[in-house]
């Protein structure tokens, strides 16, 4: 009996795939199972393939497999794009009815479940929940009690009042029904439910719920896949509790909003992705120069230009680190779980605050929409501290300013961090800019001042670099020789990974690094290594460059860009092969 | 708030690098005037600027102020006003920062209706990049770069305002300190984003706008018996080809800010040191 099933719905975009799988996913969640979700979709509306796969088992899962056990085709492409994935004894639920679907055999070895669901569906009130009934069918297969889809059901349809959610619950019922009377399975599957609570979420609402927990009040947009969740989640929550969200005209205007209302002390934010961010790098600058707190969310999709933006890919590592005429300080936050995205939120507008620069929020399309499960107190808001840094007011002001009672917004102090008085503040009118300028924040062109501030800039990141904890996470076997290294979103997979490499005795120790830049310095975990591998989902491997340089060794590089995210298995397999191989010379 | 604010409380100590001459120090100065008597301090005001000579004011101006990136003075102010609807809210630039660089954000600016003031210094030319051509230069105004003038019809501001939905558009001149300071305050005062033209002559590069073209050409529309409620009769003053007025040209007087039609009142800045109350309700969603 496997531990784990692997379940997916697929279809045409427009064909409702997203909410049904949701459904599901919601379902097996709220009986106490674990879920990790994952979704193909191509960049358009109606029509192209899409699907939403779900892994799921009592244990906590973080990543998706290689492996299809029960499949919900609604189109026969849905089959060939998924044919490498499904094995011997895979299920694959369709509509023999459905003109395309006529012809349809399940490949040898494999079950094939012809269910009318069109037909079933209409019976029980309409067409449209036929996919409903390919749930029922579903939850027969797995052994699933099918009251679990009853609540999620409510959750979708309740407000749409009615008989709806009753028509739903008959048609996924009707669906059960069809393939217990027709078909004699013998299976093994036995989807076990258990008491534990879970919530389930993705990463773009993992960091909006992070950033309104840390108090952001303001954000501003331009829609961008797949940063526009995190937005759409922004909109209608962050005025819950008094702030606003604005869609801008473009990403100059919305990275400029954000950094007005940061001036006038807000905890702001903006949310994008790569070519959003060549837009925002202009502003990047100013909100470095003028040292204004600001989080620029960049959740990474498939480059250059417009790429594949509905692809994974981790690209945009050096354009965030080095991005921008001049040399600016900044901070560059990866998280590397869904969970992390919402404490490494907080932690950037922290960062932001604390040390008046803009800081880079990386996460990446696979855990933009990614879902996961999670016991709720891994979001313990009780523990979420806000720190504002050197904010000033009308009394305290007072100790910053020069003999002509003139405030010093950038004031050459031995941390770097200057005093902040938000507009309004009685005394504290000052001006900034983005040219060079003295402690009052007036344009200088005066040698030694450009020096001395250029200096300043720089000492906040010294002073961070010492202040916080920029360590890396850490799993596995700290004495193996064999180190794997990774940022953003590979960790759950390369996670699960050692555990099949366990099995083939294969030990790794792992660091999981959520700071591009400042980063852990990784020099002695690195020497003490045998073999060290950096896994990226990109072509060149910018981290592993970066690594390189740090450590002054040459490293072996797992790199992917086909626009798939690592799954366990495949990871599994590419790093037994890596720890095979001498170090090729860097391409 | 306080009553006893004087306009030169509003001027910083650094002496203007602009030449001699140039029409930007009326501007200021009435924007500074318009300012105080209004009931304005420098504590609550906050001056956003975009590049170019223009975009200086921020550095003579004594107040909150951020100069910004050519053509992007709005969006910030925008930001601000929406951050702590309390400040006075006022944003100035070129006619390049504005009209070429910023035109888009000028136009969704307008639209957005936001509760601010935002002045154009137009000289018709670039002045600080030494005399180029700018969107406003006339098509035979002959520069380094457009030696034959740039044989394009120049924008028509107060038309993309109007078209836009434009609350409040104003003509205004820098030479003209007492009209000047009327129009400054009347924008300062309207409900809504006033757009204010002001003509200040660059005594340096262009010498076909000069203060006395403005000053033989200008028609005051006050003597001219302009409704400024009258849509169409703005349209007019907008499209007349013969001559250029001076004074407001459109107000709508039921302008409605975009602050209030969503609602948005609270001074942002000030959060506490732990999650807003009633933050783990935004996790319980995702059971
Ligand atoms: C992105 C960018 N492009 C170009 C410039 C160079 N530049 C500085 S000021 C300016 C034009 C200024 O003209 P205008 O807005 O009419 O202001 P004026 O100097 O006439 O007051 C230009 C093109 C710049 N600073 N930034
Ligand atoms: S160049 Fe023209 S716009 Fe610039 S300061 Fe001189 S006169 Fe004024």
């Amino acid at each position: 009996m496997p531990e784990d099933l692997n379940w997916a719905i697929g279809g045409e975009a427009g064909d409702g795939i997203d909410s049904t799988g949701k459904i599901f996913a919601q379902a097996l969640s709220r009986a106490g199972r674990h879920v990790f979700t994952s979704k193909d979709f191509a960049s358009r509306i109606r029509g192209g393939y899409t699907a939403y796969k779900i892994r799921t088992s009592v244990d906590r899962v973080e990543s998706v497999v290689d492996r299809l056990d029960i499949l919900i085709a609604l189109t026969q492409r849905t089959v060939e794009e998924n044919m490498e994935e499904l094995h011997e004894g895979s299920v694959i639920i369709y509509d023999g009815e459905r003109t395309t679907m006529k012809d349809f055999e399940a490949p040898d070895g494999m079950i094939g479940l012809n269910v009318p669901l069109r037909r079933l569906a209409e019976e029980a009130g309409g067409a449209i929940m036929q996919n409903i009934v390919a749930l029922g069918a579903a939850c027969e297969v797995s052994e699933f009690p099918i009251e679990n889809l009853d609540e999620s059901l409510e959750k979708r349809f309740g407000q749409k009042g009615g008989s709806i959610v009753e028509n739903n619950s008959k048609a996924a019922r009707a669906g059960q029904e069809y393939v217990r009377e027709n078909y004699d399975l013998d299976l093994d599957y036995e989807l076990e439910t258990t008491d534990a609570d879970y919530v389930l979420l993705n990463g773009d609402e993992a960091i909006g719920m992070g950033a309104i927990a840390a108090g952001c009040r303001f954000y501003a947009g331009y829609p961008i896949t797949p940063a526009t969740n995190v937005m759409e989640y922004m909109t209608g929550r962050v005025e819950q509790f008094g702030g606003a969200v604005v869609q801008a005209e473009d990403e100059l205007s919305a990275i400029n909003m954000a950094l007005g209302a940061a001036r006038a002390g807000a905890r702001s934010m903006t949310a994008t992705s790569g070519p959003g961010i060549d837009l925002m790098t202009e502003t990047f600058g100013l909100i470095a120069t003028s040292e204004t707190p600001l989080v620029i969310t960049n959740v990474m999709r498939s480059g250059p230009s417009t790429g594949m933006p509905t692809k994974q890919e981790q690209g945009d590592l050096n354009q965030m680190l080095y991005g921008g005429h001049g040399e600016i300080p900044r901070f560059v936050l990866t998280p590397t779980s869904i969970s992390e995205c919402f404490h490494k939120t907080v932690e950037a507008f922290n960062l932001a605050e604390k040390y008046q620069t803009p800081v880079y929020l990386a996460a990446d399309l696979a855990l933009a929409v990614s879902e996961q499960t999670f016991p709720p107190e891994e979001f313990d808001m009780d523990k979420v501290e806000i720190d504002r840094g050197k904010v000033v007011d009308e009394e305290s002001l007072g100790e910053w300013v020069n003999d002509k009672q003139q405030f010093k917004p950038h004031a050459l102090t031995e941390d770097g961090v200057s005093p902040r008085a938000f507009p309004g503040t009685k005394g504290g009118a000052h001006m900034s800019t983005g040219l060079e300028h003295d402690e009052l924040g007036r344009r200088t062109e005066d040698t030694d001042m450009r020096v001395e501030q250029v200096d300043k800039r720089n000492r906040k990141v010294e002073t961070a670099i010492e202040n916080e904890d920029w360590s890396p996470r850490e799993f596995g076997d700290a004495d193996s020789g064999n180190l794997v290294i990774s940022w953003g979103s590979n960790e759950g997979a390369i996670r699960e990974a050692m555990e099949f490499l366990e099995e083939d005795d294969v030990s790794v120790r792992f660091l999981s690094v959520p700071y591009i830049f400042p980063r852990p310095d990784l020099t002695e975990e690195i020497a003490a290594a045998d073999d060290v591998i950096v896994v990226e989902c990109n072509a060149t491997g910018q981290f592993a460059d970066l690594i390189e340089h740090d450590a002054l060794r040459r490293v072996k590089r797992l790199n992917k860009y086909n626009g798939v995210r690592f799954k366990a298995d495949e990871l599994a397999a590419k790093i037994k092969q890596a720890l095979s191989e001498s170090v090729e010379a860097t391409p | 708030m306080s009553s006893d604010v004087r306009f030169t409380d509003f001027k910083s100590d650094k002496q203007p690098t602009w030449c001699p001459g140039c029409g930007d120090f009326g501007t200021m100065n009435g924007m500074m005037k318009g300012l105080a008597e209004t009931g304005n301090d420098p504590d609550n005001t906050f001056l956003v600027a975009g590049i170019g000579c223009s975009g200086k004011i921020g550095t003579y101006m004594h107040s909150y102020a951020l100069h910004g990136v050519h053509g992007r003075a709005l969006p910030v102010g925008i930001g601000a006003k929406l951050a702590n609807p309390n400040l006075e809210v006022m944003v100035a630039g070129g006619d390049g920062d504005g009209f070429s660089i910023g035109a888009g954000h000028f136009v969704h600016a307008v639209r957005r209706n936001v509760n601010m003031t935002y002045v154009v210094m137009d000289n018709r030319i670039y002045g600080l990049t030494k005399g180029q051509a700018s969107p406003t230069s006339r098509e035979d105004f002959e520069t380094s770069t457009t030696p034959d003038g740039p044989m394009q019809a120049p924008v028509n501001p107060h038309a993309l305002a109007l078209a836009a939905g434009g609350t409040f558009i104003a003509q205004s001149f820098s030479s003209d300190a007492l009209r000047h300071v009327e129009i400054i305050k009347q924008a300062i005062e309207h409900p809504g984003f006033a757009f204010v033209n002001c003509y200040s002559p660059c005594v340096t590069f262009n010498d076909v706008d000069t203060y006395d073209y403005f000053r033989d050409s200008l028609v005051d529309l006050k003597e001219e018996d302009h409704d400024p409620t009258d849509k169409d009769a703005a349209k007019d003053v907008i499209f007349d080809s013969e001559k250029e007025y001076m004074g407001v040209i459109y107000k709508d007087e039921n302008s409605v800010p975009f602050e209030e039609r969503w609602g948005i009142s609270e001074d942002m800045s000030q959060i506490e040191d732990k999650p807003p109350e009633g933050a783990m309700d935004l996790v319980r969603e995702f059971y």
